[in-house]
C-alpha cells in the first residue's frame, strides 16, 4: 500500500487535485507508520518476553545479559513512536501505562539503604511488593499475595494517585533487570545479580515473587502494545479519529506531536530538568544507562513522521507521502531547512551516543555538576531541539496550519469577542 | 504596576462609597436564555482550555494556546513540581534543603494529580498529606495589632509552631504534631423528605513535640485546592473584582463580597488577595513561594530562610544545615527553578466542559441562576489584555467565582481571621472543573477541609449570606436539584 502511494507523487496531477490528494495520503501514511512502529514494538516486546522466560528458567549471567539486551532492543521501535503521543488523544491517554517515569522503585523491590525508608508521605515509597504479601492502604489492606498483571495494572500502578508509584511498563522492567544505579553521576549502571531470580539459591529474598513480577510486567506490556497497534489498523479508532478530524486538523495533529515531543517533553522534562538539577534520578533510563539511545530514537521519531520514512526491525525501509513532501511543494527552502535542522539534531544526539558507547561516559555522567564539557554536549542537544522546533513552526506556517496545530486556538476567536 | 495602584485607590473609594452603581446586577440580566449555551461557555478557560481526553490527567495539561517553546518551561516546571526534595546536605545540591519541618516532600504530594486534596481517612493511620492545619493567635499587643491593621501580615503566627502544623520532619527533628479529626454526624431534611447526613469535623492536635500551644491558638484546616486555571484568575482585572464588592451590603441583597487586602512580599505593598481559601495571597507567585517555604521548608527568593518555617523557639531546627547553595542565589530553590514552577502553576489548563448542551444541564443552569448562586459564583470574565502570561490575556473565562470573601455562617466558620477575612468568611472558590474531581482524584470531598462528601453536602453546608440560597435548594424538587448538580458537574 505504501509503495503505491509513493507512486502518486509522480503522476503529475493538477496542482489543486494534487494538494487535496496528498494531504489525505500523508495522513494515511502517518497512520500506517504508526501501525508498523507499534507492531515492531510488539514484536520486540515478545522477543524480550522470551528472554525473560529464559532468564527465569535459568538465571545465569548470560541469560540476564541477553534479557537486558532484548530490553534495549525493545526500546528502539517504541521510542520511535513517541511523536504520536501528544496530538493523538488516544495515544496520550494510554502511554502512561507503558512508559511512565520516573518511578519510586522502592514500591516494587528492595532498594539500597541510601534510598531511605523514612516515614514518608508516599507510604508506598518503600513498600516492596515483592517482599510483602499485603499492603496497608489508608486503613485498608491490599492483598498482594498473587502477583499478576491485574495486580500491577489495576491496583498498584499510580497507587493512591501518586504518579511515581509506577508498577507497569518499560521502566519497571528496566528496574527489575538492572536494579538501582547506585553510582550517582559516576560510571556504571544498575548491577542486579542474575541470582535475584534464582529460586534455588536466591539472593535478596523472594526470587519467586521477583520472577513473577517481571513475567507479569512483560505480559502486561505485550497486551498493551497489542491494543495500541490495533488502534492504528484499517478501522482502528486512533486512525479514524485522525482521518475524520479534517485534513488540516489531522496535519496539525502530526505537527503537534513533533513539536511537543521535541521541545516540551524531550528538551524540557527529560533533558533540561536533569541538567538543571545535575541529578541522575532525572535520567530517563536511569537503571540501564540507556538514556542516550532513548533520546536518540525520540529524535528519530520526530524525523520519521516528518519524512514519512522508517527502518523496520528487520532492516526493511518504509516510506510514503509525508509532511516533508507537502511542505516542499509549497516552499522547498523551508523543507530543506527543516531537514537540515533535523540532521543537526540527530548529529547532536549521536554525540551522546558516542560518548556512552565509545568513550564509556554515560548520560548521567554528562549531566554531573562541574562537568562543563559534558553539560555543553547536553545543551547542544537542547539547542538543536529548539532549532528543530523553530523549523517545525515555519513549516506549520508554510502550510497555513497555525490555527490547528495548537489546540485551543480554533473556534475560539469568535466567542472571545462576545460581551 | 500602575494598575495595581489605581485599584487600591479605587478600592478605597468603593469601601467608602459602598459601590452605589450596584454592579452586582450586571451579569444577571444578560443570561435569561437557557435554551442553548452562551458563546464560548463550553471553553471555561477561553483559548487556554484543553480538549484532551477526560481521565485522571485531566488537570495536568498546559494551556492549549501555549507555544512549543513555552511547553519546555511548562514541562520543566512540572518536573520541579513533582520533584522529591531531600534533606541537606545531599549529593544533588539543586534538590536538597527539605524541611527541617514539612508537610510534604514535593508539590505534587499535596496537589495530587494537580487536583484537590482530601482529609485523612476516618479510621486511620493515614497521614494528612494533602491537608494541614493553619495556626495563629489573636494579636497580643498594640504592635501586633498594627501589623494586622496595616495589612503587613494577615495573621500572627503561633509563637512556637508558626503559621502551620508540619506533620513531617527530617531525621533528627521531631515532627510538630499530628492533626486529629473527629466527625459528628448531623442530619438535615430536604423538603421532599430525603434525609441527608452531614459530618461536622472537630480538630485537635496529638503528639505536640515542641511544648504547649499558646492558649489562644486558632486553627484552620485547609485542603490543597485544585490547580487548574490559576493564571486566569490572576488575569482578572482588579477593577473587575472590586466592581462586585459590597462589603457592607449597601444594596441590601444580603450578599456582601469583601475583597481581602494583603501584603505583597513581591511588590512591597497592599494588594487584592486572590488565592487561598481566605484569599490570603495576592498572586500565583507568592502563593507558590509561600508553599515552597511553609509546606516543604524550601527557601525561595521571597522567603530565603533555609530553615523553612522553623520559629525562633525551634532552635535546633533553625540551626540544622540547610540547602542554600551559592550557585542558586543562596537559596534551596533558586530564582530559575522557582519561576518555572510558578509558570507551571499559572498554566494548568481548565478542561473543556462535558455535556454542556444536554437539556438537563441547561435546565440545571437555569436553576443555578434562579437560585442566585451566580451572585458569588460569578460565571464570566474577560481577562485583562496585559496579564503576566500571553496565554491568559484577553480570554473569555468561566470560573464561577467572584474572588471575594463572604460570611458562610457558623457551620463552616473556622473562627480564625486572616487579613480582612473574619472567622466566618471564606473566599468563593471557583467551580470550574469541580465535576471532574472523582475522575482526577478518585473522591468527591469538597470545601476547605473536605468535610462534604459530595456536591449536595457542600451546598448544604452553605450558611450565612448563602443561607437563603441553601434553603431554596432544600425546598426545590428532586428533579430540579438533580439538574442543578448535573450542571455544576458539567463545569
Amino acid at each position: 500500500m505504501k509503495k503505491t502511494m509513493v507512486l502518486l507523487v509522480g503522476l503529475g496531477l493538477s496542482a489543486s487535485t494534487y494538494a487535496t490528494t496528498i494531504k489525505k495520503d500523508v495522513l494515511n501514511h502517518y497512520a500506517d507508520l504508526a501501525y508498523i512502529m507499534y507492531e515492531d514494538s510488539l514484536i520486540s516486546a515478545k522477543s524480550m518476553q522470551q528472554a525473560i522466560d529464559k532468564l527465569i528458567e535459568a538465571p545465569t549471567d548470560n541469560n540476564l545479559a541477553v534479557a537486558r539486551e532484548a530490553w534495549k532492543q525493545a526500546r528502539v521501535p517504541y521510542q520511535q513512536t513517541e511523536a504520536y503521543r501528544f496530538g493523538n488523544a488516544i495515544v496520550d491517554d494510554w502511554e502512561g501505562k507503558v512508559n511512565a517515569w520516573p518511578l519510586d522503585e522502592g514500591l516494587i523491590d528492595y532498594v539500597s539503604s541510601v534510598y531511605g525508608s523514612e516515614s514518608d508521605e508516599n507510604p508506598y515509597y518503600a513498600a516492596n511488593i515483592i517482599a510483602n504479601k499485603k499492603l496497608q492502604l489508608s486503613g485498608k489492606t491490599i492483598d498482594t499475595s498473587v502477583i499478576n498483571k491485574a495486580l500491577l495494572a489495576d491496583t498498584l500502578h499510580e497507587l493512591d494517585e501518586i504518579e511515581s508509584n509506577v508498577a507497569t511498563g518499560y521502566h519497571a522492567i528496566e528496574f527489575l533487570l538492572w536494579g538501582q544505579d547506585l553510582n550517582g553521576t559516576g560510571p556504571g549502571a544498575g548491577n542486579r545479580p542474575a541470582s535475584d531470580f534464582n529460586t534455588k539459591q536466591c539472593t535478596n529474598g523472594n526470587c519467586d515473587r521477583r520472577a513473577a513480577f517481571l513475567k507479569a510486567l512483560g505480559e502486561h506490556l505485550i497486551d498493551e502494545l497489542e491494543w495500541i497497534t490495533a488502534q492504528w489498523n484499517k478501522d482502528g479508532p486512533a486512525r479514524l479519529e485522525l482521518l475524520n478530524s479534517g485534513e488540516d486538523k489531522g496535519l496539525g495533529t502530526i505537527f503537534t506531536g513533533m513539536g511537543s515531543l521535541a521541545y516540551g517533553e524531550l528538551a524540557g522534562e527529560r533533558i533540561k530538568l536533569g541538567l538543571m538539577l545535575h541529578d541522575p534520578e532525572e535520567e530517563h533510563d536511569c537503571f540501564s544507562d540507556n538514556t542516550h539511545w532513548s533520546h536518540y530514537y525520540d529524535a528519530q521519531s520526530i524525523k520519521n513522521v516528518y519524512t514519512g520514512k522508517y527502518t523496520r526491525l528487520d532492516g526493511s525501509q518504509v516510506s510514503g507521502p509525508s509532511l516533508s513532501d507537502l511542505v516542499a511543494s509549497k516552499d522547498s527552502g523551508i523543507d530543506k531547512e527543516l531537514k537540515m535542522r533535523m540532521e543537526n539534531m540527530m548529529a547532536s544526539m549521536q554525540v551522546l551516543v558516542d560518548s556512552a558507547e565509545k568513550d564509556n561516559i554515560a548520560y548521567d555522567q554528562l549531566i554531573s555538576e562541574g562537568n562543563k564539557a559534558g553539560n555543553q554536549k547536553i545543551m547542544d542537544v537542547v539547542n538543536a531541539l529548539l532549532d528543530t522546533t523553530k523549523g517545525i513552526e515555519k513549516a506549520i506556517a508554510t502550510l497555513n496550519l497555525q490555527e490547528v496545530a495548537f489546540e485551543g486556538s480554533d473556534s475560539l476567536d469568535a466567542p472571545e469577542k462576545v460581551q | 504596576m500602575y494598575q495595581i495602584n489605581s485599584i487600591l485607590i479605587l478600592s478605597a473609594i468603593m469601601l467608602i462609597s459602598g459601590c452605589n452603581q450596584n454592579p452586582k446586577q450586571q451579569g444577571k440580566s444578560q443570561n435569561q436564555q437557557y435554551s442553548s449555551i452562551e458563546p464560548g461557555e463550553q471553553f471555561p478557560g477561553g483559548a487556554t482550555t484543553h480538549r484532551k481526553k477526560i481521565n485522571k490527567n485531566a488537570f495536568s495539561h498546559g494551556s492549549a494556546n501555549m507555544s512549543f517553546e513555552k511547553e519546555l518551561d511548562f514541562k520543566i516546571g512540572n518536573g520541579v513540581f513533582r520533584r522529591l526534595w531531600v534533606s541537606a546536605p545531599a549529593s544533588t545540591q539543586a534538590a536538597d534543603g527539605l524541611g527541617p519541618l514539612f508537610n510534604a516532600r514535593s508539590c505534587e504530594r499535596c496537589h495530587l494529580k494537580d487536583g484537590r486534596g482530601h482529609p485523612p481517612t476516618e479510621n486511620g493511620n493515614d497521614n494528612a498529606i494533602s491537608m494541614f492545619l493553619r495556626l495563629s493567635i489573636p494579636p497580643q499587643n498594640q504592635e501586633q495589632q498594627q501589623l494586622i491593621v496595616q495589612h503587613k501580615q494577615t495573621v500572627i503566627p503561633e509563637p512556637t509552631y508558626g503559621g502551620q502544623l508540619q506533620d513531617f520532619s527530617i531525621q533528627g527533628h521531631p515532627a510538630e504534631g499530628k492533626m486529629k479529626i473527629t466527625y459528628t454526624e448531623q442530619k438535615i431534611a430536604l423538603a421532599d423528605g430525603e434525609l441527608i447526613t452531614l459530618r461536622k469535623p472537630d480538630y485537635s492536635i496529638n503528639r505536640l513535640a515542641y511544648g504547649h500551644l499558646h492558649p489562644d491558638t486558632l486553627m484552620s484546616p485547609r485542603v490543597a485546592p485544585q490547580m487548574i486555571g490559576l493564571g486566569l484568575l490572576e488575569a482578572i482585572h482588579e477593577d473587575n473584582v472590586l466592581s462586585y464588592a459590597d462589603p457592607d451590603d449597601r444594596d441590601g441583597d444580603g450578599i456582601s463580597g469583601k475583597p481581602n487586602r494583603v501584603w505583597s512580599q513581591e511588590f512591597n505593598k497592599v494588594m487584592l488577595g486572590r488565592f487561598g481559601w481566605k484569599a490570603g495571597s495576592p498572586s500565583v507567585n507568592e502563593q507558590s513561594q509561600a508553599a515552597f517555604a511553609g509546606d516543604m521548608g524550601i527557601s525561595v527568593p521571597l522567603f530565603p530562610n533555609g530553615a523553612g518555617e522553623c520559629t525562633d523557639k525551634q532552635k535546633d531546627c533553625q540551626q540544622t544545615p540547610n540547602g542554600n547553595s551559592p550557585q542558586y542565589e543562596n537559596l534551596e530553590s533558586g530564582l530559575k527553578m522557582t519561576d518555572l514552577t510558578v509558570f507551571y502553576s499559572r498554566n494548568l489548563a481548565v478542561p473543556m466542559r462535558r455535556n454542556y448542551n444536554a437539556p438537563e444541564v441547561l435546565k440545571g443552569k437555569k436553576i443555578f441562576y434562579e437560585t442566585g448562586c451566580q451572585h458569588c459564583h460569578r460565571p464570566q470574565y474577560m481577562t485583562r489584555k496585559d496579564s503576566i502570561g500571553k496565554e491568559q490575556s484577553e480570554q473569555l473565562i468561566w470560573p464561577y467565582t467572584d474572588l471575594l470573601l463572604h460570611d458562610m455562617g457558623d457551620g463552616l466558620a473556622d473562627n480564625r481571621p486572616e487579613g480582612e477575612a473574619n472567622g466566618k468568611e471564606w473566599r468563593t472558590p471557583p467551580l470550574w472543573g469541580i465535576g471532574l474531581t472523582p475522575i482526577v482524584n478518585n473522591h468527591s470531598f469538597y470545601l476547605h477541609d473536605g468535610r462534604a462528601r459530595n456536591l449536595l453536602e457542600a451546598i448544604l453546608w452553605h450558611g450565612g449570606e448563602a443561607e437563603p440560597h441553601k434553603q431554596k435548594v432544600i425546598k426545590m424538587s428532586k428533579q430540579d436539584r438533580k439538574n442543578l448538580l448535573t450542571f455544576i458537574n458539567s463545569l
